[in-house]
Parts: C-alpha cells; structure tokens; sequence
C-alpha cells in the first residue's frame, strides 16, 4: 500500500499552496506533503507581481503590460498574461484580507527602510498607509525593534517625495517588555489586549499603546505601526487603535519573521483544509521510482521511507534557501528528481564580481517546458506527469524583479490547475 | 532510478540503508559537544522564534534561535561560556525543529544544552532539582500509584496534601492527578492470554478478511506509562484494532520514553530507560517486528530524539521501524476505505474537536485524523488550530510555569469553545489533560473512535 491521491504536490510554500488549491478546486483529490515551513515567513506578505524589468527599469505602473516583453524563458511567459491574471483571481479568493485586486496597477508602499515599493496586492492592515494617498503620516517605532527607525524611515520617505508631510517617533512600548522581545509576544499581547503594568497600574495593552501614541500625534490623518498589531485578531486590533487614536491605523511591512507572511500561511492552509485537500509537513520527499513517469515518490521519516503514489505531481520545494536548488563546488541540482538545472561549468561564472552585479545564481532553476514540465539538458520532458512551480523555476530574479510572490502564484496555478485536468 | 520496486512488494519499514542517515553523537567519551554544522547553517531568519509558544508568552525566555545556534556559537568562541539558565524554560515542544527552513537541528541543541546545564550548573540539592525529577520519573510514581489505584486517587488530590506539594515543592495544585485505572493495561493484556492470545485472534481476522493464515504481520505495542496505568482504554483500543486487521501484537519490556526527561534535562536518567527500551525492541525488530505507540511523544523519542542524544547499539534499526499506531495503519492498509463503509453509534458518536499535539506536528501527522474521519457516518471531527496546548509535559504542572502554560493554552481552549463538539480528541496524554482541565471536556484518542468505527 501507498498513500493515495490523484495530485501530489511537494513543497509547502506559495507555489505549493495556490498548486494545490487550484488543482484542489479543478476536483482533484489532491494531498501537499512539504519537509519544513516556507520562506513566505521571510518575505513582507506584500505580493509583488513585477516591480522592475529585468534590466532594472521601473517601478512598473502595471505589471500585465510588461509580461509580454520579458525574456522568452520567463516564466510569465510560460504561463502567459491570462495565465497570471486568472491566478491571482484565485488569490483574491482565497486571501480576502488582501487588497489591491481592483486595478492592474502596481500600489505603491512604503517599506520599513523609508523606501516606496511597488506591489501588486497588500493586506488589508497595510492599505491605510498608501503613498498615493495624501493624509499626512505619523510613523511609530517601538524602542528595542531596531529593524524598523521611524524617524530614518520618515525622512526617507519625504526625500522619495511623498505627497503627504510624515513624521517618525520611537516609543517605548508599554509594560515591561524586554527591549529585545519577539514580535509574536507583541502580537499575542495585543491579540488577546493582555494586561501591561503603567505606572503600577495595570492596563490593556491596546489601551496603553494608544494612550501613549496619543501624546505624539499632531493631527495626523494615519499612523503607521510595525507589523506586530496581532496575529489571529490583526484586524480586532487595528480598530481599536483606530478608534482609541481618532486616525486610520495601518502597518508597515517588515523583513523577517514577518508576521504579515505568517498569517498569510495561515489563510492559505485553512483555504486548502475547507477546499477538502489533504496536507502534512515535517517530512522531506527524498526519492522516487519511475522512469520517464513518476509512479511514487519517498517521504522520509526517520530513517524509514515511506511511499506516497499519484497521478500527477507537482514540484514546488523553493529555490536556494528553500532547499529545492541546491548546489555544491561542482553543480547546481535539483535534488528530489535531479532535474536538470542549467548552468554554467564553470562555478566562476554563476556570480558576478560586483556584490550588486547581474549574478547567475538568482535565476538557477529548473526549465520547463510551455506546460510546466522540466526539461532535460537537450530539451526533452523529464517526466510526463511532473510540473514545476515558485522558486525552484530558473530564468528569472525575483529579488531584483521584485516578482517573487507572483511567480509562485502564477506558475503555482497553472501547475495545479493542467495536474488535476491530466489527473484520471 | 527504476521500477525495481512494485507497490505491493515495497517494505516501508525497510531501513533507508541508501542513504546516510548519521545523527550527530553528541555524546562521546568527552564532554565536548561540537553541533557547529548545525549552528552554522543558520542564516538568522528568526523563523524559528516565530514558532516558540513560550517565547510568545515568557518576555525573559530569548528563543530558540538564540538557546540553538546563537548560544553553540558562544560557547565555540567563549572558553567560560556557561549554559544559561533560560533553556530550562525552552517546554520541548520542538515546534522550533520543525520550522527552521534550513533543517538547523534545533530541539538536539536545546536537549545537549539542557543536559550540560542540570549536569553541571544545576544544585542536585535545589528543590527545583528534586521536582523536576520527581515530575520527570512520572513512570516511578505511577508504578506506586498504580498498586493501590483508589488510594492514589484520592490522596494525590487531596487538598491539603496539594497546597504542601505546591509550597514544598513547586508542583502546582491547580491541577488534578490525572486518575490512575484500576486494571492495568498490562494486566489486562494478561487476562487476554498476552502474546498467545493475540496470535490466535489475528490468526481468525486473517481468515475473515481473506487474507493468508500465515501472513507476517506482527507489530510490538510500546504503550508508554500513560496508557498503562491512567487510560488503559486506549491501549486495549490498539490491540483491537490492530487484531482486526491481523496483526499479531506482542508487549515487550519497557520502561518510560524518556520524554519527560529530556524536557528536564535528566539525560542519565533518560539513558537509563532508552537503553532497555532500545533493547527489547532491537531484538524484536529483527525478528520483523515494527514498533508502534498510541503516544505520539513516546514515537517521537524512539524515532528521534534517541538517535539524536543517545549511541546505543541497535537504535537506528529500531528508529526506522517505529511508527504511530494509525500512520502504520494508513500505510499498510485500506483504513480510508473500511471507515467510508463504517459508522459510530452509542458513545463515540460525537462531534469532536481535536488539537494535534506538537509531537504529531513534528512527526507530519497533524492532520491524520481529521482527514480519517472527515468522512465517517455518525462522527465529526473540526481541527481547533495549530496553537501548542500549553502543557507541554511537566511544564504546566511547575508552578512557577502555571500560568504560562495556560496562556499558551488559551487559544486552544477558545477555539475548542467555538468548535461544535462538546468532546475533545488528541493523541498526547497531557495534551488530553490540558484540553479538559481547560473546558471541562471529555477527552478520546483516536484509536478508540478508529476501534468504534471498525471493530465488530
Ligand atoms: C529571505 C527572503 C526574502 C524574500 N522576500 C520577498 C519579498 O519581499 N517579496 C516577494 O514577493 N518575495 C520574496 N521572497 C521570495 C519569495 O519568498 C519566494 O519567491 C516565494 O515565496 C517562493 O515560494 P515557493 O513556494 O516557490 O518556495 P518556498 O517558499 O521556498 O517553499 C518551498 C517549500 O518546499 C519545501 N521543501 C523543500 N524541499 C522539500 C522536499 N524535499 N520535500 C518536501 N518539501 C520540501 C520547503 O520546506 C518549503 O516549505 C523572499 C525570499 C527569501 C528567501
Ligand atoms: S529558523 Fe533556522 S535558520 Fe532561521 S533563525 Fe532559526 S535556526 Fe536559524
Ligand atoms: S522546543 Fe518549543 S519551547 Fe523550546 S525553544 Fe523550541 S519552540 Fe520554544
């Protein structure tokens, strides 16, 4: 006996989750088996379609339009205009705490370092901080939270040329909390409005919190946080500073542990439980049996491999730091299926000399075929029924194209969606 | 690659001998712990602390990242770096090990350190010391306990005997002992003509189900303290259920898992016990015996945390043959199939609201059984979220831990609120105890729902 499903999908990130949603909502029995947590903990939680071109131009006004003129072997070209926007229809779906999906052009964000950041979808907690709005922005650090300098990132943001005055100020904040303190601690505290000690006094937190920013603020029309305002009630605890503050409140999107990151995880795997899937992680996939047709994979437990069978598989371990590329002093590889992973033999030639050079180790990655399927170094299918996904695709550079999110999305749903079609 | 392997023949209990598995010995004859590779494929993405129930609760506990590879680190560079005192905070929940992107063996960080620090820095004549060890030797307690079970009962909560233990002790009296059976498990599996009696009913299964009289499926129970002497119930559901599919079960020798051990820093005393452990299951092993728990702490110490801490002879076998009892079940049989054609009456026909414990997380079986039963007639089950109960072992039951643990636990406890069943479901036995002592439910394990399900 195997573990059964007619789509298996390995991976348990972006492009893991929209796979198997997709492939999940086409009918399939559909099952997602990844080893460990996703580097969407690592990524804002804003969702980039395109930001830049290739060669660095932009920001982008609208990502669509610039899809056709990227690089043959993009993989938005792979999936196509139409391809992308009906996955990100599926995301809007499924992320209705997202933002953005009413127009195709880029919003334009501010980030934690000052800087405006072009995205295509942001969560709700983000909207109220828009730079195309012009209500004057009181931003708020937290002492002790040295990612994000409110008064640095300020006067950043007025040297971008923002059409609205911002001003930044550090607070304590209330209690006694450690000044090195996780931002889950922050979040659970204003998730559950826990006790903090002022003065002696005991207070809910969200009442403290706003207690103190009110003494700062000076008619600003909003007030932006670092994303620490909650995890299961994020929403709860906006209102009530809102409300307490007499102002919008929004967050800005931090580096990692990114909480926004975190409870997009969350929707998603609770999208994919109410679509009916089947979903484990803590295990890694390690091996296979087929040729030229994946008839099993092996999920490794402690030194027993256990088989798991399917029709159709969908690869979407990440690239580099995800564990799905991987490489040593003589080759990159992929390392479940040992895709071919194009690139040069001579290891000098994977970087560039300059730190901020045009590097060819952020496009390693798998090429596929138009549906999806790796290919071979002489450009044949590898396996018939295996699609690839999300980072562990080659020929694009999502930190430079500040793509990554869209990617995994787009490739993710087609992936998904052709998986469960081919499925018996 | 090939198709050497055809899908009935494969042995999924077959060692992974392809591979080179080679847990770290983190013991050897000196006392020089050397995890570096380890420390330094971190890449300080705090994933990991994202993770950490405690660290969301406990202001002073710094994390895992920093008990982990930050701490190995100083301790690389610094010649008097001591241990710090905050890893005996870290619950091992081992949440940490299974978020780390970059397979940073976390949890086996965090056990070395602990055992070092109680080794070396604790006082053995500290009351915390004591405490912690008496809670740790749960296995010695009950065994007394278990000899005059009504006794125990009464006496372990009585009032005042609770306020000394908790003034004297730092043993919480918030809490009841969870209550000691009046069979045992292995008592009872005596009355069942043990071993003998199993082959013989597995024998008439496998002729009911049509299957070879002679079919090689045997598996030994590692029941673990919990279900012998507190929910015998659960270990008789096993049996049961395992005898209904045809496999002979047999119930070696055993002694406590050592889990709770770990979490308190005791590795000696940990030792001690895996080394029996390890040894009646080798043998049995090579007799083509798998092993299998009803506890899912109890698998995850044979399957893991042995081969991380402990060099014993015959561990990596038995590691690669211990399975939880319906993972097991699901990979050797039709179990989807046989509960789509069954349904619950009587007492199990319940909604129940289950909390997978972190060391089913761990284990990738967080969603088995509410992916079992989803589809059973006359039960239904809701998942009440990803949050850690809160108990985490011994942790809740310290009293300086009290309150804490029951922070954690407060998610669970609201999400088992909002949940439609009015009976909770769980693998993990304190887990069981945390989700009752927070909403006064009933508590099952899923083996008794299975053995209702299928079990004529
Ligand atoms: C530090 C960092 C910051 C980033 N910031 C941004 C950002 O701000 N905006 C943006 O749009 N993008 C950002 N990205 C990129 C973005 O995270 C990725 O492009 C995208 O989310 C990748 O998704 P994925 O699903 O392809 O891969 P991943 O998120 O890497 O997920 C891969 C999954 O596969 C699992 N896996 C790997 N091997 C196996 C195996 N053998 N068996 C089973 N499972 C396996 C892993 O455990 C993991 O869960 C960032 C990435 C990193 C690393
Ligand atoms: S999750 Fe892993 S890589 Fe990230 S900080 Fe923790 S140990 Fe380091
Ligand atoms: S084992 Fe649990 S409590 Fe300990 S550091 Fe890891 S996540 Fe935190």
């Amino acid at each position: 006996m195997a573990i059964e499903s007619e789509v298996l999908v390995v991976g348990g990130g972006l492009a893991g989750l929209t796979g198997a949603l997709s492939a999940a909502r086409a009918g399939a029995d559909v099952r997602l088996v990844s080893y460990k947590q996703s580097t969407l903990r690592n990524a804002s939680g804003l969702v980039d379609v395109l930001g830049y071109t290739p060669d660095g131009d932009g920001p982008l006004v609208d990502p669509y339009a610039a899809i056709p003129d990227l690089p043959e072997r993009h993989p938005y070209r792979t999936v196509g205009v139409d391809g992308v926007r009906e996955a990100m229809a599926l995301f809007d779906d499924v992320a209705p705490d997202y933002r953005g999906g009413h127009t195709d052009a880029n919003a334009l964000l501010p980030t934690h370092g000052g800087t405006i950041k072009p995205t295509a979808r942001y969560p709700a907690g983000a909207s109220a901080g828009l730079a195309s709005d012009d209500r004057d922005v009181l931003l708020v650090g937290i002492a002790g939270m040295v990612d994000f300098d409110a008064t640095h990132a300020a006067a950043h943001l007025e040297a971008a040329g923002v059409p609205f005055d911002v001003r930044g100020v550090t607070i304590e904040f209330p209690g006694t909390l450690d000044a090195k303190a996780k931002v889950t601690r922050y979040a659970k505290l204003l998730d559950t409005n826990g006790k903090v000690a002022v003065r002696g006094r005991e207070r809910p937190a969200r009442d403290a919190l706003a207690e103190r920013v009110n003494t700062e603020l000076a008619g600003e029309g909003r007030v932006g946080f670092p994303a620490v305002l909650g995890d299961d009630d994020a929403a709860g605890v906006r209102a009530a500073l809102r409300e307490r503050l007499g102002a919008d409140v929004f967050e800005v999107p931090m580096g990692p542990p990114s909480l926004p990151g975190l409870r997009l995880e969350d929707a998603l795997f609770a999208a994919l439980d109410e679509a009916g899937a089947s979903f484990e992680t803590g295990n890694p996939v390690v091996d296979y049996d087929g040729d030229g047709h994946i008839e099993r994979v092996y999920v490794e437990k402690n030194g027993a491999k256990i088989p798991y069978s399917a029709d159709q598989y969908v690869l979407a371990t990440g690239g580099l730091v995800g564990k799905g590329v991987e490489s040593d002093r003589e080759a990159v590889y992929e390392p479940i299926f040992d895709c071919h992973v194009p690139h040069a033999a001579d290891r000098y030639d994977w970087f560039d000399t300059e730190a901020f050079g045009d590097h060819a180790f952020a496009r390693f990655g798998v090429s596929t075929d138009d549906d999806l399927r790796p290919e071979d170094a002489g450009g044949n299918v590898e396996f018939e029924n295996l699609r690839a996904a999300g980072a562990v695709l080659g020929g694009y550079d999502f930190a430079a194209e500040k793509s990554g999110s869209g990617v995994s999305i787009a490739t993710g749903y087609a992936a998904g969606r052709t998986a469960a079609q081919e499925a018996r | 690659m090939s198709d050497a392997h055809s899908p009935t023949d494969f042995d999924p209990a077959e060692p992974n001998t392809g591979e080179d598995f080679e847990p770290v010995d983190v013991f050897p004859d000196s006392t020089d712990f050397d995890l570096r590779p380890g420390a330094d494929s971190c890449y300080k993405c705090s994933t990991c602390d994202t993770n950490c129930p405690v660290a969301e609760v406990d202001e002073d506990f710094p994390g895992p990242k920093f008990q982990g590879p930050e701490q190995w680190r100083l301790k690389q560079n610094e010649d008097d770096y001591t241990v710090d005192d905050s890893v005996m905070d870290c619950s091992n929940c081992m949440r940490c090990d299974n978020a780390c992107p970059s397979g940073v063996p976390l949890s086996q960080m965090h056990n070395t350190a602990r055992g070092e620090y109680v080794s070396e820095q604790m006082s053995k004549t500290s009351v915390e010391y004591w405490r912690n060890r008496i809670l740790a030797n749960y296995r010695t307690s009950a065994w007394f306990a278990s000899k005059v079970p009504r006794l125990a009962n009464v006496a372990m909560n009585f009032g005042p005997a609770r306020w000394l233990m908790e003034k004297t002790m730092g043993i919480t009296s918030e809490r009841e002992f969870p209550a000691f059976a009046t069979e045992t498990f292995r008592e009872w599996w005596e009355t069942q003509g043990a071993a003998s009696g199993s082959r013989e009913r597995a024998r008439q299964a496998r002729k009911r189900r049509g299957e070879p009289a002679d079919a090689d499926k045997k598996v030994a129970y590692f029941h673990g303290c919990y279900s012998n002497y507190n929910t015998p119930e659960v270990g008789k559901a096993m049996v049961r259920v395992f005898e209904h599919f045809g496999y002979e079960v047999v119930v070696p020798e055993q002694k406590c898992s050592g889990t709770p051990m770990f979490a308190n820093g005791m590795l000696s005393d940990a030792r001690r016990h895996a080394e029996v452990n390890v040894s009646s299951m080798t043998d049995l092993v090579d007799r083509g015996y798998d092993a299998i728990a009803s506890c899912t702490s109890c698998s995850m110490a044979l399957r893991q945390e042995y081969p991380e801490l402990f060099d014993i002879e015959g561990i990596d076998d038995v590691a690669a043959h211990t399975f939880e009892s319906v993972e097991y079940l699901r990979i050797h049989e039709d179990v989807r199939d046989e509960l789509a054609a069954a349904d619950v009456e009587g007492d199990l026909a319940e909604e129940f609201a289950y909390h997978a414990p972190c060391h089913a997380r761990n284990q990738g079986l967080d969603r088995q059984a509410v992916e079992l039963f989803r589809d059973l007639d006359g039960a239904g089950i809701e998942d009440v979220g990803d949050s850690c109960s809160g108990i985490s072992g011994t942790y809740g039951w310290k009293a300086e831990k009290y309150e804490k643990s029951m922070e954690i636990g407060d998610e669970m406890f609201e999400h088992m609120e909002h949940a439609e069943g009015r009976t909770g479901m769980t693998e993990c036995p304190t887990c069981a105890m945390q989700m009752e002592h927070g909403t006064g439910y009933d508590i099952r394990h899923p083996l008794e729902l299975l053995e209702a399900a299928i079990v004529e």
